[in-house]
């Protein structure tokens, strides 16, 4: 499996897109092929100020419900509607129409904690080993 | 994967055929293969093929056969004629359900229970203490000396016909053939039966040949569209159809009556375990009703989420899912018989906020049936 390079991503497995001073979020390759058949999104309200690591939004598919960790600090400034009506774009192009939220960062600072594509493809190949 | 998991005789096919295998009531069973939304709608479409080997068989043979069965189960056995397959519930004495089973009655003195993986050792053990009970009856697990297979949809009959001299063709709904030979493998059962809501037919035949035979009904069926079936698409198929889960649905403290299956319940046919406590039930009232939900705000019934009426919760979802062939989120829940009726608004508390949801008919999905 191929992750972006230029993203950040989570133990999670949520990826980071940094522009400028936004970036938008998302669920990676890994995440949506391990959930299957996503069939809802539960999106954060605009404006909603998250912390690291807090629960954004959840994702379901037909069997499972997963929450959704936010990778960085900052304030919702835009959240991907599309996915209300047609959530298996996480499925279908999980790293780019697929995203769920844009942030307003607090600080870039916190984004070098996050991993590098060959870091975390590494680290999903290894939890894919796990089963 | 855990290699404590028990493997049916289909395993290393799963695996060749991409199966995503999860840990089904401690099988190693495959969830998908492309996907449970694209298996679903094969099935509804065209046909798909599961392995269902994870289920249990007790064979109930002997001249006290037929009057244990008929003590064990709810609906009755005794009228049925060789070669009819029986679905009901078997209760415990308060009432409650230790499992769903089919009957096959396979003559007078001898009888098949098919009974649900998670439950095996539970149904043997008690229709053991039951036969104590009676004279001339034998009771054994012959589970691990049978597998089976589920070819289910509307082409799962033409693709079988062409595999076989039996009639299958002119085999009624819940009838079963002995020893039928199918694309060279001899099955000593098959049935028109199934746990989706569409036309379909079970095949039991010994473990060492279900490989052969899964192989064999893959290639026959390609030309019309089969394809491999997971346990994810086995679920949302049978809630459409609004079929009950052991273990969601009914367990040992919900009664057939609370499960609205009234009708396997054979009131006329003399004693069965449990009758008492379901003529109780039935004169003092029923506390709960299962009843099919359908979600009117966005969210997803899940099994144990409360379900409220007026802010208070009243009941709770067993199953609840995306269904795929009526684009829709349902779920079956138990509430007081009084918010059971069709068209009433209920409330369902998903992530502690209160989703509305109206009641409805159950099932959910009915095929259209030609002949």
């Amino acid at each position: 499996m191929t992750y972006p390079a230029g993203y950040r991503y989570t133990k999670s497995h949520e990826w980071i897109k940094v522009v400028g001073n936004k970036a938008k979020v998302g669920l990676t390759n890994y995440a949506q092929d391990k959930l299957g058949d996503i069939t809802f999104v539960e999106l954060p309200d605009l404006g909603k100020k998250l912390k690291r690591g807090e629960v954004f939004g959840v994702v379901e598919s037909v069997k499972a419900v997963s929450d959704c960790y936010c990778p960085a600090s900052g304030k919702v400034s835009a959240v991907n509607n599309q996915l209300e009506v047609e959530p298996d774009f996480i499925n279908r192009s999980p790293h780019d129409d697929g995203w769920i939220m844009e942030l307003e960062l607090d600080s870039l600072a916190e984004l070098d904690t996050l991993m590098d594509v060959d870091t975390y493809t590494k680290f999903a190949a290894a939890e894919e080993d796990k089963g | 994967m855990n290699d404590q998991l028990k493997r049916t005789p289909l395993f290393d096919v799963h695996r060749k055929y991409g199966g995503r295998i999860i840990d089904y009531a401690g099988w190693a069973l495959p969830v998908q293969f492309t996907g449970i939304i694209e298996e679903h709608r094969a099935v509804r479409a065209t046909a798909g093929l599961f392995d269902v080997s994870d289920m249990g068989e007790v064979e109930i043979t002997g001249p006290g056969a037929l009057a244990l069965v008929q003590q064990a189960v709810t609906a009755d056995v005794g009228r049925a004629r060789s070669g009819r397959v029986v679905y009901s519930p078997m209760c415990n004495h308060r009432g409650g359900v230790v499992d769903d089973i089919l009957i096959y009655v396979l003559g007078a003195e001898r009888y098949l229970a098919v009974v649900n993986a998670a439950n095996i050792e539970k149904d043997f053990n008690w229709l053991q203490e039951l036969a104590r009970g009676h004279s001339g009856v034998r009771v054994e697990n012959r589970s691990d000396a049978v597998a089976q297979l589920a070819i289910q949809g509307p082409l799962a009959g033409p693709i079988l016909y062409g595999l076989t001299r039996a009639s299958l063709k002119e085999l009624g709904y819940y009838r079963a053939l002995e020893n039928v030979e199918v694309a060279g493998t001899s099955c000593f059962l098959v049935s028109r039966t199934g746990y989706t809501g569409e036309d379909g037919f079970e095949l039991y035949c010994r473990p060492e040949d279900a490989a052969a035979l899964w192989e064999e009904l893959m290639a026959a069926g390609q030309e019309e569209g089969l394809v491999p079936a997971g346990l994810g698409c086995r679920d949302t198929l049978r809630l459409e159809a609004g079929m009950p889960l052991y273990g969601q649905e009914l367990d040992d403290e919900r009664t057939p009556l609370e499960a609205g299956l009234d009708r396997f319940v054979a009131w006329d046919k003399g004693a069965f375990v449990g009758r008492e406590a379901l003529q109780r039930q039935q004169a003092g009232g029923r506390r709960l009703a299962l009843v099919g939900l359908e979600m009117v705000d966005r969210g997803v019934p899940r099994t144990g989420y409360p379900v409220l009426a007026g802010g208070e919760q009243v009941g709770y979802v067993t199953s609840g899912s995306y269904a795929p062939s009526l684009d829709r989120h349902i779920g079956m829940a138990y509430v007081p018989p009084t918010w059971a009726r069709a068209g009433n608004e209920l409330g369902v508390s998903i992530r502690q906020r209160a989703a509305m949801a109206k009641t409805v008919k159950l099932p959910f999905y009915r095929r259209n049936k030609e002949e």
